[in-house]
């Protein structure tokens, strides 16, 4: 039996996935993971992102920020945070997934604000909005397809990652393929694969899903602005 | 493995330790060799293959949504699951680990490339044609060279996140430092280990990017007498 074929009989046994220790549980495990850092991630860098972005200063620190995180291996993180004050377990995890969900988030923050239109916010500034008004009422709505793009760019990205967890027993989807790695390349071979069509599949599917979320939360006047805003923030994580 | 031998004789468990770098610096050594040889592999494979395939895309407008699709959805995939589909078929090694990240680099590469060929102002295109370029000249002397600067941003995001990415090559025995940092997480959690590997793999990123921005500068004297 050739290794895809022995794939789709592990995926076709039930108990493969209701077993403890299954796809199912392993999916929760995934999911949680992933949401918690990514709400992490939201949490500092979306505030940090726009506040830079009103003011107009930190341009250079975000670039920083996203060079940075780029050279860094999700290995070592995951290896190095269990270690310090956070300990073993669900928090180490959750934090060094999303130290790698800061970057998209904080440059499309960052750009959000920065590209809304000069004359817009010399508009709100002339009805007398003070500077948290002009940020929350103006600014703040003209960012969010920027910041829906960053969102989904860091979801991705942290289900994708979240699957190395596995390398420190953090649980998830992963696990399924290590322990395929585990046994001889014959006999897991088919473990290996439907590991990995799970992994990859829920990275797609997340994708696909916060696409459509992206293009519902953008109102329709920006939805032009919506590829640019991609494209944009791409060039600043990529450092151009 | 020699691994482990000085953990007895280091008191403690430091974050870095001279002594651990000492008495291992064959290991530590070969390993940031293989992964310097291994990124530098993939982003070479890389470079030769995506090239055409941006000069491909660009000259050939209805390739272009096709090929960004594909590498979008490609690089959607978790390099974790690449390797999974790939060892079965290439075997536990180098060659697994080669193949998955010089595919992801490959991805970078042909965006950038891409969106720098992209960048040719229409007027520039006309001139050379004006002037009786042919389309492989017009390529050559003029296209590519423009694109250059987006060809080597491409390049470099490439390396730096190679050099990160080689490191899940663990999961084949094959991770050059990624090796170092995860035999120092079930070593008993040796944290010298796990630094050292995770300080030369930023290093290393650090110094090829440096390397690149060097040649870069280099392969673009026209930009800096632009900016001067």
């Amino acid at each position: 039996m050739n290794p895809v074929e022995q794939a789709v009989v592990w995926l076709n046994d039930p108990l493969n996935w209701t077993n403890p220790g299954g796809i199912l549980d392993r999916l929760g495990e995934h999911l949680t993971i992933s949401a918690l850092a990514v709400l992490l991630g939201c949490l500092v860098a979306w505030p940090v992102g726009l506040w830079l972005g009103h003011s107009g200063r930190g341009g250079g620190a975000v670039l920083l920020v996203s060079n940075v995180t780029l050279a860094v291996p999700t290995l070592a993180l995951l290896t190095i945070l269990p270690l310090t004050f956070l300990g073993f377990g669900r928090p180490a995890v959750v934090v060094a997934l999303a130290v790698f969900a800061v970057p998209p988030l904080l440059a499309n923050a960052y750009t959000g604000v920065r590209q809304a239109d000069p004359e817009a916010r010399d508009a709100a500034r002339g009805m007398g909005l003070s500077g948290g008004q002009l940020l929350r009422r103006v600014e703040l709505p003209l960012a969010v397809p920027y910041l829906a793009a960053g969102f989904r760019t860091a979801a991705v990205q942290v289900v994708a990652t979240a699957a190395l967890a596995s390398f420190v027993n953090g649980g998830g989807l992963g696990q399924i393929i290590r322990a395929g790695f585990g046994l001889d390349i014959a006999a897991g071979g088919g473990q290996i694969i439907a590991g990995g069509v799970l992994v990859a599949g829920l990275a797609l599917l997340v994708e696909g899903v916060l696409a459509l979320v992206e293009r519902g939360v953008t109102p329709r006047s920006l939805r032009r602005a919506r590829g640019a805003a991609n494209r944009r923030a791409a060039d600043a994580t990529a450092g151009s | 493995m020699s691994l482990h031998l000085s953990y007895r004789a280091a008191p403690g468990n430091p974050w870095f330790s001279w002594q651990y770098v000492r008495d291992n610096s064959d290991t530590i050594l070969a390993a940031l060799r293989e992964h310097a040889w291994l990124t530098g592999r993939a982003v070479l494979i890389a470079a030769l293959v995506a090239l055409p395939l941006a000069v491909a895309a660009y000259w050939f407008r209805s390739l272009s949504g096709p090929i960004l699709a594909l590498t979008g959805v490609l690089y959607t995939i978790p390099s974790l699951a690449l390797f999974a589909f790939l060892a079965p078929y290439l075997g536990i090694g180098a060659i697994t680990v080669l193949s998955g990240v010089a595919l992801y680099a490959l991805l970078v590469i042909v965006r950038n490339a891409l969106a720098g060929l992209n960048q040719v102002p229409p007027e520039v295109r006309e001139a050379a044609e004006g002037m009786g370029y042919g389309r492989w000249g017009r390529l050559f002397r003029i296209e590519l060279p423009l694109a250059l600067p987006g060809i080597l941003t491409g390049v470099r995001l490439a390396t730096v996140s190679t050099v990160a990415l080689v490191t899940v090559g663990v999961v084949v025995g094959r991770g050059g430092l990624g090796q170092l940092i995860f035999a120092g997480f079930q070593n008993n959690f040796y944290k010298a280990e796990i630094m050292t590997g995770t300080v030369l793999c930023v290093l290393l990123a650090l110094v090829l990017d440096l390397l690149l921005a060097g040649v870069g500068r280099l392969l673009t004297p026209w930009l800096r007498r632009r900016a001067s």
